[in-house]
């Protein structure tokens, strides 16, 4: 069988999904909106599958002892095919709302086809979908080869993978039907929010178990990241979805703050989400892939102290740099500024930890498109956190707050960094998981690098420029001493950049799909027999920095 | 300090904990005094909820996502209060579970929307916004006036959000699902009712026009045309200054 349980496995599987279906049912049959109903029959429907092959593969033999000295790589495997496919569909949906914002009528009239409800779509497929999903596999891959260490519980890794993703079609197919906080980046209601919140535990205690297990003395670099972004994530997560439902028949909630407190809440939620989700987890997959890739140490150990502790320490006060000249009070947003201006310290310290690894790998970045997606990843990261920082200057933005100028900071980050990056460890990986000197077409590896590339700068200097745009066009005065533009001015002038925006997308979304396309192939045509083996865990001690 | 961290990264728990201690301080200090302390809330006397059908329109807000193009927050800049209105106070998102602040202006900021312009102008401009503005790019909502307004969990939501501190009654409470009609059926018993439980100045009118049934879009304008009016107090500020 695929998961390689042993009978005991079995068992335990067996009574996790019989829970699940269970739970899935009562709110199936007693939910009173169909939002409720809808997504307890999904739930039941994901964990009857879990419980077909369960039972299908019960007689299966047992996998032989010598299991336990091969990784687990099951959950990896199918996280990055799975993260591939929400790339797609994540682009898929921002270029079509990109495209909405040029043409308002390209869609049907129909609630779940409005803007209002694709957008937050757009959001949680391209950071969860496909962000999440790529976090898990290769922190599970990770974990074990600088642990040397096969995983713990391989019940629990599948359950942390494939109940996340479970997650993630609930909160997709919710935003569609209505189901909205409308908290940014916290929209899912609460019954999703309490199933994803036992999955982040389930995952937790997966990565402390594996790491208990582990045969070096030392954490490597890599799971400090990874261990930050998951206590983190899971504490934000909690304290911003507190909130009443309803009824727990329900689907609506009320969130338990209110104003200007729920404000500050939200964004300390919504900034280090940033940190935590879009930053520490994928440093995790640099400190483990540049290194590899470009088989070269990393370049300073201290460097990778101080810019850890750095960021975990200052990104925490940096929210407030999202409430300028609000009814928030002044100290806190004087607080906000200043450390997200101190912010940029243990930022660039990292990017240059980077770089400076590459010295003497250069002639590879120039051949290797997949170490070239990292290397652009590490260029743009030490870009966005310059801006960021620049932005949270009060004055600065006043002029940038509520323009396209965040948007295009959003994505220099989301498509530079966190898409390229994650493309790289996933080039890196799916040759490597599935016993392949290389992906199925180098080729096309390079392709996707040079859409993305001219994808994303098309799109990063689209906004700019309408942002700034937008932001003079607002506060500019006549002679006389009055606006000079009307809202729809500003509007009439952002055309051309919307249309030049959405072209962008769209070339990094083939990218996306030629991506996809690969790393199908690279899986098809895989020796089957190969396949079989995982890897021995190396004699020699795994990956160490220098110094 | 590079010899103790060799030994802590040594350690799973003590790793784990160090994690936890420094990332908790920045929101501890941020955030928990806005609880405590009296001045992050101005006390304002004319303060009034939301009605049970301005709530049901503030629920299909957030159901539509309207937050990713409007921002309901004038900043403290002089170009924002001449084009918007007075800067927004704290007081004013008091009873918004949670608040709709923004991000993102594709449209402009909302904060001040009510009695800008009338019911028709309002119920037009979201049935086909380009109808209105021709310029336009914002959705068009013409599905929420085919959709009835469903009232009978009205009630609870008002419970709910007692239970998190808005002054409902257990009158409001109990009349809910009647008083969201009332509002929108003028010179009715029902709307009498309405004005005696939440005042005289309460917005009682047919709003999207279709006489009889109570539609999704009724909500949705009757809250449009309360944003900014639960109290007088940034008006107060403004003109005092
Ligand atoms: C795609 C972005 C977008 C979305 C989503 C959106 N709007 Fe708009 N809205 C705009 C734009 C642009 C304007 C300015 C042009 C106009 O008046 O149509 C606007 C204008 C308005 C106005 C008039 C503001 C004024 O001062 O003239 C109101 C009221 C409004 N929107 C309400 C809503 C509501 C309610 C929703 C959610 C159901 C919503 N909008 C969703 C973009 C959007
Ligand atoms: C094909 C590539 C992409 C396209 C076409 C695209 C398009 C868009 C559009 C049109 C918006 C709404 C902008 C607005 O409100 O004006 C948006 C918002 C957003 N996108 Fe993307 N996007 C892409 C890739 C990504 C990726 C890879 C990520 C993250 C990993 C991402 C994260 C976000 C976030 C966080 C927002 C919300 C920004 C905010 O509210 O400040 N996007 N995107």
């Amino acid at each position: 069988m695929l998961a390689g349980f042993t009978k005991g496995e079995r068992f335990s599987a067996l009574s996790l999904a019989t829970v699940v279906a269970i739970v899935g049912l009562f709110f199936a049959l007693m939910g009173q909106d169909a939002l409720l109903q809808t997504h307890g029959a999904m739930m039941a429907a994901a964990a009857a599958c879990a419980l077909l092959y369960l039972v299908l593969t019960y007689s299966a033999p047992e996998p032989a002892l010598d299991r336990l000295h091969r990784y687990y790589d099951g959950p990896t495997k199918v996280g990055v095919v799975l993260a591939m496919i929400f790339a797609v569909v994540g682009f898929l949906v921002g270029d079509w709302v990109a495209w909405l914002l040029y043409n308002p009528d390209l869609t049907f009239d129909a609630g779940w086809a409005s803007y209002g409800r694709l957008r937050p779509l757009h959001t949680s497929a391209v950071i969860f979908g496909f962000g999440g999903n790529a976090l898990i596999a290769t922190s599970f891959y990770i974990l074990q080869r600088t642990s040397r260490a096969r995983l713990a519980d391989p019940v629990g890794a599948w359950f942390v993978l494939l109940g996340y993703n479970l997650f993630c079609a609930i909160a997709a197919s919710g935003y569609l039907m209505g189901a909205t906080q409308s908290k940014e980046y916290a929209e899912p209601e609460w019954y999703a929010d309490i199933w994803l919140t036992v999955v982040w535990v389930a995952y937790l205690l997966v990565y402390l178990r594996t790491l208990a297990r582990r045969r070096e003395p030392h954490i490597y670099v890599s799971n400090w990241y990874y261990l930050a972004f998951i206590l983190v994530v899971a504490v934000l997560h909690i304290v911003n979805n507190l909130a009443i439902p309803v009824s727990f028949l329900q689907s609506k909630s009320y969130s338990l703050f209110s104003g200007v407190q729920d404000a500050m809440t939200q964004w300390w939620y919504g900034h280090n989400a940033v940190g935590f989700f879009l930053t520490a987890g994928f440093l995790g997959m640099l400190y483990y892939y540049l290194p590899i890739r470009s088989g070269r140490p990393i370049f300073s150990y201290r460097l990778s102290i101080i810019s850890f502790w750095g960021i975990t320490f200052f990104y925490m006060w940096a929210g407030s740099h999202h409430l300028h000249y609000t009814a928030l009070p002044q100290w806190v947003q004087t607080l906000g500024m200043t450390f997200s201006v101190m912010l940029l310290v243990p930022s660039w310290a990292s990017a240059t930890n980077a770089l400076l690894t590459l010295n003497g790998a250069w002639h590879k970045v120039r051949d290797d498109a997949t170490l070239r997606f990292i290397t652009v990843a590490i260029l743009f990261y030490g870009l966005s956190t310059l801006e960021g920082s620049f932005m949270s200057i009060r004055s600065v933005n006043a002029l940038s707050h509520y323009t396209d100028w965040t948007i295009g900071h959003v994505h220099a980050g989301a498509m530079g960094w966190v898409a390229m990056i994650a493309f790289g460890a996933i080039y890196a990986s799916v040759p490597w998981l599935w016993k392949r000197d290389s992906m199925y077409s180098t080729r096309l590896v390079e392709v996707h690098f040079w859409l993305a590339i001219a994808g994303t700068v098309i799109y990063v200097f689209a906004m700019w420029n309408s942002g700034i745009i937008q932001g003079l066009m607002w506060r500019t005065y006549t002679e006389s001493g009055t606006l000079a533009y009307s809202f729809v001015d500003s509007l009439v002038a952002m055309k051309p950049y919307y249309a030049a925006r959405a072209v962008g997308g769209l070339l990094f979304l083939i990218g996306g799909v030629v991506g996809l396309y690969n790393v199908w192939m690279t899986i098809r045509t895989a020796p089957k027999a190969a396949a079989e083996f995982d890897r021995p865990m190396p004699a020699t001690p795994a990956f160490e920095p220098a110094e | 300090m590079f010899g103790l961290h060799y030994r802590l990264e040594r350690k799973t728990i003590g790793f784990l904990l160090g994690i936890i201690g420094v990332s908790s301080i920045g929101g501890l200090i941020e955030i928990a005094p806005l609880f405590t302390i009296d001045e992050t809330v101005e006390q304002v006397a004319d303060m009034r909820v939301y009605t049970p059908l301005e709530q049901a329109g503030r629920d299909i807000y957030i159901r539509e996502g309207c937050y990713g193009c409007h921002s309901q927050l004038i900043r403290t800049l002089r170009d924002e209060v001449e084009r918007y209105g007075p800067f927004s106070l704290a007081v004013e998102s008091k009873y918004d579970h949670p608040m709709q602040w923004g991000s993102k202006r594709t449209g402009p900021d909302l904060a001040r929307m009510g009695g800008k312009y009338s019911d028709d102008w309002q119920r037009a401009h979201l049935i086909n916004p380009r109808d209105v503005v021709p310029e336009s790019n914002m959705p068009a909502y013409a599905f929420l006036q085919r959709a009835l307004l469903r009232t009978d969990n009205l009630g609870l939501r008002l419970a709910t959000l007692r239970q998190l501190g808005v002054p409902y009654t257990d009158e409001m409470v109990a009349n809910a699902a009647a008083d969201a009609q009332g509002q929108a059926t003028p010179d009715t018993a029902l709307a009498e009712g309405v004005r005696r439980r939440y005042g005289d100045a309460t917005n009682i009118s047919t709003f999207a026009g279709a006489a009889g049934k109570l539609t999704e879009m009724d909500a949705l304008v009757a809250y449009l045309q309360i944003l900014g009016r639960l109290t007088n107090a940034a008006h107060e500020m403004a003109a005092g200054e």
